[in-house]
């Protein structure tokens, strides 16, 4: 997994709140079984059908943030929303308020999710609308967010940061702790069902 | 101290607990399908793991397969494709696979409750956000991502992040003809999509109580919609009498000793949860949705909403922008909406007993000149108990299509999609732009209210039939 340490970019002010992941990535693109190569499936029908999409937009081309409203990444559990994100160029996703799921899955996978309060990215939006060069620094080390007339403490656990500052994989930490499995399984219930 | 039923369970499969650490659980039952898993398996393949628990793991093909013509190969090369992956996944690693043409091949949330692996207190994943379902025998059931997918396979394990519980208190009793669907629908609509997020919900109360096991599930199953990580329902009598006998349900003294277990999870008296809401079950209707996420839902009685009626500016943006979505007109009677499909089946309404219900009301009847009705089973067992009882027989001497089992036009990751500017009935669990077909439209109905609705061609209850 690529370190997440501090970020700049532009950004694209998304203006929809309960973006789910049937839109961010429709079904049609998840028979592939690679991993890579989703970018073509980000935001799919909104790109093909409204010229004027944010996405569509020559001002918001090669942006690395996406400033999105609340409730971004409700539904399918689909990691690919998550791939298909990072394949476009996306590092980084700010809202105030996001999926569960998508959420857990965009912080396994590398892509930070910032949550900020709604007036922040109001602000947000405004200052990348007024100006689509606007830079936005994403600062996972001092857990902060900056640009133009901006600059917002944001909360993330410490765990979550030192594994994406480190770029370490979730199952090769797990695996340091067989033993503490095996043991676990040693008191399972006998009863308890198995599949085979 | 005093503690939820959801404390329990997570307690009692905590591996490892260090200071500043996430909580390393066990899980006790992996449900993998061919969509989220493909990803997962080449990653143990990339680092030369194998599968820790290929025991406690169980696929099945459910997502991408066709309804019909079971003997012709899949006709997408890339649905085919992924299926085939699957089949060698399963083959390399030693998972036990049900695949299209097996008794137990089915939507995965149907096959593991009817198979007897899903029993009160287990942990249970899937890389599929409405495993939320198996909650509704005790369980603890959240959906997760294809790297969780990948961690559970090789080490049957996932560290988890604390949650948050909320009861869902449903007193009282279902008038006729509202059923499960209509209390999950009013729940989301009461809470909003994003209202149960980072809790996990306990429902409870004499309403919930009364529910069958399957109409919980229906329940359990749509947790998801409120945005919470995983539902749950206190397993009683009704729990333990539809585990006996199953399949991989424990057997003589292993049952009694299990039922003990079970009945020591039930929330202590005391225990409080983070957040609480009641509903009056006396008070609810066939609820229908009338946009794009399924918080967008009114009682069927009623119009469709007037989006300046919402004060928050960001609800109503959304209410603007469903309504242009969905064609239709703020004032509306919903009643008056005219539908093209009905779909009766899914992970949230294709048990037998919704096929029964929709069978009991559209017997004898015709469906609706101009509306095609499908009724995908969501197992093929379902399917086969279903032609036993004659429910088959009933769906198609009424004209709808009888099909074999699978997710079909809840995604419409298959051929069953609905064409550009169509309109669908549908039981299943989501009415997002697109879902059901590039360009569909979507109500999220009960199975009454589908039956219903194939017979008059408008959204319409059970008494609507009578009333004719």
């Amino acid at each position: 997994m690529e370190k997440f340490d501090v970020h700049t970019g532009r950004a694209v002010p998304l203006r929809a709140s309960n973006v789910d992941t049937d839109q961010i990535i429709p079904a049609v693109y998840l028979k592939r079984v690679s991993r890579t190569g989703f970018e073509d499936g980000l935001f799919a029908e909104w790109r093909k059908s409204d010229p004027d999409f944010v996405l569509n937009r020559p001002e918001y081309q090669g942006a690395s943030v996406l400033v999105a409203g609340p409730d971004f990444g409700t539904g399918s559990s689909r990691e690919h929303a998550v791939w298909a994100l990072q394949d476009y160029g996306f590092k980084t996703v700010l809202s105030s308020r996001f999926a569960d799921i998508f959420r857990g899955n965009s912080l396994k996978g590398g892509l930070l999710t910032v949550l900020l309060p709604q007036e922040v990215i109001d602000r947000l939006w405004e200052a990348v609308e007024a100006d689509p060069a606007t830079e936005v620094t994403v600062d996972l080390v001092d857990r902060e967010v900056r640009a133009p007339g901006v600059r917002e403490p944001f909360e993330l656990d410490d765990y979550t940061r030192w594994r994406l500052l480190e770029g370490l994989d979730d199952i090769a930490l797990t695996l340091r702790h067989t033993d503490d499995i095996a043991s676990f399984e040693e008191t399972r219930k006998p009863w308890m069902p198995v599949t085979l | 101290m005093a503690r939820t039923m959801a404390e329990k369970v997570w307690e009692e499969h905590v591996v490892r607990r260090a200071d500043g650490e996430p909580d390393l659980l066990y899980i006790d039952l992996h449900l993998v399908h061919e969509v989220t898993s493909p990803q997962a398996f080449e990653g143990l393949r990339l680092a030369g793991r194998p599968v820790r628990r290929p025991d406690l793991t169980i696929a099945t093909e459910d997502h991408n397969v066709p309804t019909m013509d079971l003997l012709a190969p899949i006709a997408d090369p890339v649905s085919r494709k992924q299926v085939e992956t699957l089949r060698k996944n399963c083959s390399d690693f030693g998972v036990r696979l049900h695949p299209m043409g097996d008794i137990d091949q089915g939507v995965v949330h149907v096959v593991g409750p009817q198979l007897g692996l899903t029993q009160p207190g287990m942990t249970v994943v899937c890389g599929d956000s409405h495993t939320s379902t198996h909650g509704a025998f005790g369980a603890l059931a959240f959906g997760i991502g294809t790297s969780q997918v990948e961690h559970v396979l090789a080490t049957q394990t996932l560290t988890m992040a604390p949650f948050k519980t909320m009861s869902v208190t449903v007193d009282g009793s279902l008038k006729p003809g509202v059923s499960a669907k209509d209390i999950i629908l009013a729940v989301i609509a009461k809470i909003g999509t994003g209202g149960g997020q980072g809790y996990v919900i306990e429902y409870r109360g004499e309403a919930i109580e009364a529910l069958s096991m399957e109409a919980r599930m229906t329940v359990c199953n749509m947790s998801i919609e409120a945005g919470a990580r995983a539902g749950m329902i206190a397993p009683d009598q009704t729990t333990f009498d539809y585990i006996e006998g199953r399949p991989h349900a424990p057997k003589g003294a292993d049952f009694d000793a299990a039922v003990e277990h079970w009945k020591s999870l039930r929330t202590d008296e005391g225990a409080e949860f983070d957040a609480e809401v009641v509903l009056n079950a006396d008070e609810l209707s066939p609820f229908v949705t009338w946009g794009t996420n399924p918080g967008q839902g009114v009682s069927l009685d009623s119009e469709v909403p007037d989006p300046a009626s919402y004060e928050d500016p960001s609800a109503r943006a959304a209410a603007e922008k469903a309504l242009a979505y969905m064609d239709l007109k703020a004032g509306t009677p919903m009643r008056e909406v005219r539908v093209d499909t009905v779909f009766l089946g899914s992970c949230t309404n294709g048990r037998i007993e919704d096929l029964r219900t929709a069978a009991e009301i559209i017997r004898g009847r015709k469906v609706a000149d101009g509306v095609r009705m499908l009724v995908v089973p969501g197992s093929m067992r379902v399917k086969e108990q279903a032609n036993e009882e004659g429910l088959g027989r009933i769906f198609e001497e009424a004209g709808a299509e009888w099909r074999e089992a699978g997710c079909s036009m809840c995604l419409g990751m298959n051929p069953d999609q609905l064409k550009p500017g169509e309109r669908s009935a549908s039981t299943s669990n989501r009415n997002f732009e697109g879902r059901q077909g590039r360009g569909g439209r979507t109500h999220l109905v009960s199975p009454q209210v589908a039956a219903a609705t194939a017979v008059r061609g408008t959204l319409s209850s059970p008494a609507d039939l009578v009333a004719q």
